[in-house]
C-alpha cells in the first residue's frame, strides 16, 4: 500500500514536471505554430543557470532569477532568429530551433564541462516531506518530515515496520507546478494580457489592426514559455541530475506528451504528462516479466524459451519505451490526441 | 490521323553530367590513393545514397523526419546478420547483393512504421518520427540477441565464393561496389523525381489540399514515398555494414538521424544534387573536422543556424543563383564584392575561431599549458593580450564585413532587376 502511494506521488510529481515543460511547448506551438525543438535545451540552461546562481546568491533567489534569465534568452532568440525565418514557413522554424539545440548543448558543455555538476537542493528540501510508517501491528500512519529513528525500528522481531519517506523536493516540485498551472490558467482566461494572447492566437491580423503589437506578443509568449522551461530546469536539475544529457532524456518525452495530449491543447498536455509520468514511474518500480508471469500461471517453459531475452524482459526494462509505445497506440486509435480538437 | 513527327534531341547536358558523375566515381580512388581517402570515399558514397533517400522525404515530400537513421540502421543490422548467415554457409547469396537485403529490410520497416508516421504531415509528422526513432533506439538496447548490445554485431565480408577473384577483402574492391551502388541508386532516385508519383509528391508538399481535390489520397502518396525512401536508406545501411564490418546501436541513434537532416539541409534540399554536396561535407566534417578541432559540433550548429536564416535553400541554391548570374554574364560586376566578402568574413571568423578554440582549451585541456596553436599563431589562452587581439580582429572583420555586405546587397539587387528585365525583353522578342 505504501509502495502504491509513494509511487503514485512520485509519478505525479514527475508528470507535473513534464507538464511544466510541455505547457510552455504547447503554448508556443498553439500561438506561433512553432514546435520549439530546443525547449528541453532551455530546461537544461535553466538548471545550469540555477546551479551557478545558487552558488552565488543562494537557491531561492536563483529559483526566481534563473527562469527570468532563461526567458530573456528565449525572447532574444525569438527576436533575432525565429522572427527572421517566420516568413519561410514552419519547417525552417523547426530547423532553427533544431540547430539551436546543438549549439546550446555545445555551449553548456563548454561552460560547465561534460560531466554532471553537483546541484543540491537547499537544506530545507533535502529531507523528507512526510514519511509513511507501515506498522504490522498498529497499521499505517503518517509523520510529517523525516520519521524519528525509533519509529522505524521494530520493538521486537514479530513486528514489521516499513518507513517510506517522500522527498521534499518532489513535494516542492508538485507545489510549484500546481501554482504555475493555476496562475497560467488565470492569466490566460481572466486578464487583459491573456485576452490579447488568445486574440493573437486565433486572429493575428485582427488583433494587429486593433493596435496590438502581435510580433511582440509572440516574443513575450516565447520568452514566457522558455522561462517556464527554465523554472522546471531549476527544480528538475536540483531534484535529479544536472548534466549535459538532461535535455536529450526529457526532450523526446515532452514531444510525446504534446502529441498524445493533442497538439495545442493545454489541458490535453496536462492529462498526458500526468499519465505518462505515472505510467513510467510505476513501470520502473515493477520487476515483472513474461517469465515470472508464466511461473505464476504455472506454465512450463523450455530452457531455450526461458533464456530468450524477450521473455526475460522485465517491465522496468521496458519502461523507457513505454511513452513511445503509448504515442504509437494513440496515433493508431485516436489520431488527434487525447483532448485535441484538430487533426493533422 | 497521320503520325506527327516529333523531333526529340538528345539532352546533351544530361548525358555529359551523368558521364562525368560516373567518371568521378571511377577515377576518385586513383587520384586520392591513401588508405584514409579510400575509406572516406567509400563513406561518401554511402552518405550520398542516405542523404538522397532522406531528401525524398524532406526536399520532395516536405516531410521533416527526425528518424531516418532507423531505416539505414535496421538495414545495416539485417545486412550484417545476412552476412553472418552467408559466412556460416546457411544462405547462398553473393556478398555483392547483401545491400539489397538491407534495402528490402529498410523497406519492410518503412512499410510497418511508415503506416503510423505518415498518417500526419508537417510538424506532427516530425514529432512522430522522433518518437519512433526513440522507440527503436531504446529497443536496440533491450534485445541484445538481434542488436548485439553494447558491442554490436560484427561480421566478415570475405564470405561465400569469390566472383572472378573479387573477395571484397581489400578496401578498394568495396569502394567500387559502393560506387556502383551509388551510381545506380542516384540514377534511380533521379528517375523517381521524374515519374508521375514523384511529381504528385511535390504537389503534396506544396499544396496538399488541392491534391486532395483532384482526387489523390495525400496520405497514401506520402506513405509510398516513405517506403521508397526506406528502401534506398536500407541500401545505404547495407553498404555501411559491408564497409565497416561492424554494426553498433548508434546507427539507429538520434545523432545519426540528426546528421542526415543537418547535412541534407546544408547541401540544399530544394535541388536534386544538393544532398550529394551535403553528404560529401558530412564525411569531411565527421572524419577531418572532428580531428582538427574539438569545437566542431559548435561550428556545425552555428553554420546550420546561419544557413537556415540566410540561405534556406542550402549550398545548392547558392550555386544555382550564382550560375544564373553567370549565365547572364553579370558575374563580372559582382566578383569584387565576393572577394571583399570572402576576405572580411575570413578575418572575422579567424578572430571568432581563435576565441572559441581558447575557451575550449581552457575547459578541456588546460593541464597541457596555456598556449593554443591556431592557424600558425601561438596564443596564450590566459593572457589578456591574446584575448584582446582576437576580439579586435573579430570586430574589425565584422565591421568591414557589414560594409561589404551592404555594398554587395545593393549590387545583387541591381543585377537581379537587370536579369528580370532581360528575361522580359527576351520573352517579348519571341
Amino acid at each position: 500500500m505504501e509502495f502504491f502511494i509513494i509511487s503514485m506521488l512520485n509519478g505525479l510529481s514527475y508528470g507535473l514536471l513534464l507538464f511544466m515543460l510541455s505547457s510552455g511547448l504547447t503554448l508556443i506551438f498553439s500561438m506561433m505554430g512553432v514546435l520549439n525543438f530546443a525547449h528541453a535545451s532551455f530546461y537544461m540552461i535553466g538548471a545550469y543557470f540555477g546551479y551557478t546562481l545558487s552558488g552565488w546568491i543562494g537557491f531561492w533567489p536563483a529559483l526566481v532569477l534563473a527562469p527570468l534569465f532563461v526567458g530573456a534568452c528565449g525572447a532574444l532568440f525569438e527576436r533575432v532568429t525565429l522572427r527572421k525565418v517566420h516568413p519561410f514557413g514552419h519547417v525552417p522554424e523547426l530547423l532553427v530551433t533544431f540547430g539551436l539545440s546543438y549549439v546550446v548543448l555545445e555551449l553548456v558543455q563548454l561552460v560547465w564541462g561534460r560531466t554532471a555538476v553537483e546541484f543540491a537542493p537547499p537544506e530545507i528540501l533535502r529531507s523528507a516531506a512526510f514519511t509513511l510508517i507501515n506498522h504490522s501491528a498498529n497499521g499505517m500512519s503518517l509523520v510529517w518530515g523525516a520519521a524519528p529513528a525509533e519509529a522505524c525500528a521494530a520493538a521486537d522481531a514479530a513486528v514489521r515496520v516499513v518507513c517510506s519517506p517522500f522527498p521534499a523536493t518532489r513535494a516542492f516540485m508538485m507545489l510549484v507546478a500546481l501554482l504555475m498551472l493555476v496562475s497560467l490558467w488565470l492569466l490566460l482566461t481572466h486578464t487583459r494580457i491573456g485576452l490579447v494572447i488568445q486574440a493573437a492566437l486565433t486572429h493575428p491580423e485582427m488583433a494587429e489592426s486593433l493596435g496590438h503589437n502581435v510580433p511582440r506578443v509572440f516574443m513575450l509568449v516565447f520568452g514566457a514559455g522558455t522561462g517556464l522551461a527554465g523554472l522546471a530546469g531549476v527544480i528538475g536539475g536540483s531534484t535529479f541530475v544536472t548534466e549535459p544529457a538532461m535535455a536529450a532524456t526529457v526532450g523526446s518525452v515532452i514531444f510525446v506528451v504534446v502529441v498524445v495530449g493533442g497538439m495545442g491543447s493545454l489541458s490535453g498536455a496536462f492529462l498526458a504528462s500526468v499519465l505518462i509520468g505515472v505510467i513510467q514511474t510505476f513501470a520502473v518500480a515493477i520487476d515483472y516479466s513474461f517469465l515470472t508471469l508464466a511461473k505464476d500461471m504455472g506454465w512450463a517453459l523450455s530452457a531455450a524459451t526461458q533464456d530468450n531475452s524477450f521473455v526475460k524482459l522485465t517491465l522496468s526494462q521496458v519502461a523507457p519505451i513505454l511513452p513511445y509505445l503509448f504515442l504509437v497506440l494513440i496515433l493508431i486509435f485516436r489520431p488527434k490526441g487525447l483532448l485535441g480538437t484538430r487533426e493533422g | 490521323m497521320a503520325a506527327v513527327y516529333k523531333f526529340k534531341p538528345y539532352n546533351v547536358g544530361r548525358w555529359v553530367i551523368w558521364s562525368l558523375f560516373a567518371l568521378v566515381l571511377l577515377l576518385a580512388p586513383l587520384v586520392f590513393t591513401s588508405n584514409l581517402s579510400t575509406t572516406m570515399l567509400a563513406q561518401m558514397g554511402i552518405a550520398i545514397i542516405a542523404c538522397l533517400s532522406y531528401n525524398i522525404l524532406l526536399g520532395q515530400g516536405g516531410m521533416l523526419s527526425f528518424g531516418h537513421a532507423v531505416y539505414t540502421g535496421l538495414g545495416s543490422y539485417l545486412a550484417i546478420h545476412a552476412l553472418n548467415a552467408v559466412s556460416a554457409g546457411k544462405w547462398h547469396i553473393p556478398v555483392s547483393l547483401l545491400p539489397i537485403v538491407g534495402g528490402i529490410a529498410g523497406m519492410c520497416f518503412a512499410v510497418l512504421l511508415g503506416w503510423v508516421t505518415t498518417r500526419k504531415s508537417g510538424t506532427p509528422f516530425a514529432m512522430i518520427t522522433l518518437g519512433v526513432a526513440e522507440l527503436v533506439f531504446a529497443m536496440s538496447l533491450m534485445f541484445s540477441e538481434f542488436f548485439g548490445g553494447e558491442a554490436g554485431v560484427s561480421g566478415n565480408r570475405v564470405a561465400g565464393e569469390a566472383f572472378f577473384g573479387i573477395t571484397f577483402g581489400p578496401q578498394i574492391q568495396v569502394y567500387y561496389l559502393i560506387a556502383a551502388y551509388t551510381f545506380v541508386c542516384v540514377a534511380l532516385m533521379y528517375a523517381f523525381t521524374q515519374t508521375p508519383l514523384g511529381r504528385i509528391l511535390n504537389a503534396v508538399r506544396d499544396n496538399p489540399e488541392r491534391v486532395e481535390f483532384i482526387g489523390y489520397n495525400t496520405q497514401r502518396v506520402r506513405y509510398i514515398a516513405f517506403i521508397i525512401a526506406g528502401f534506398f536508406a536500407g541500401i545505404a545501411g547495407g553498404l555501411g555494414a559491408l564497409n565497416f564490418e561492424i554494426v553498433t546501436a548508434e546507427v539507429v541513434g538520434a545523432g545519426r538521424s540528426g546528421a542526415y537532416l543537418l547535412f541534407t539541409f546544408l547541401g540544399g534540399a530544394t535541388f536534386f544534387f544538393g544532398p550529394i554536396i551535403g553528404a560529401i561535407l558530412m564525411v569531411i566534417a565527421f572524419v577531418l573536422l572532428s580531428e582538427l578541432t574539438k569545437a566542431w559540433l559548435l561550428y556545425l550548429g552555428l553554420i546550420f543556424l546561419f544557413m537556415v536564416m540566410y540561405a534556406p535553400g542550402g549550398i545548392a541554391s547558392l550555386i544555382m543563383m550564382n550560375l544564373r548570374v553567370a549565365k547572364f554574364g553579370k558575374l563580372r560586376q559582382i566578383w569584387t564584392s565576393y572577394l571583399g566578402l570572402g576576405l572580411t568574413a575570413f578575418v572575422m571568423l579567424a578572430g571568432a575561431g581563435a576565441m572559441i578554440e581558447m575557451v575550449y582549451h581552457l575547459q578541456l585541456n588546460s593541464a597541457l599549458g596555456d598556449t593554443v596553436k591556431f592557424m600558425g599563431a601561438t596564443l596564450n589562452a590566459k593572457g589578456l593580450d591574446s584575448w584582446f587581439g582576437c576580439a579586435f580582429v573579430m570586430f574589425t572583420g565584422l565591421g568591414l564585413f557589414e560594409l561589404c555586405r551592404r555594398q554587395y546587397m545593393i549590387e545583387w539587387g541591381d543585377i537581379q532587376t537587370e536579369i528580370e528585365k532581360e528575361i522580359k525583353r527576351r520573352e517579348t522578342a519571341v
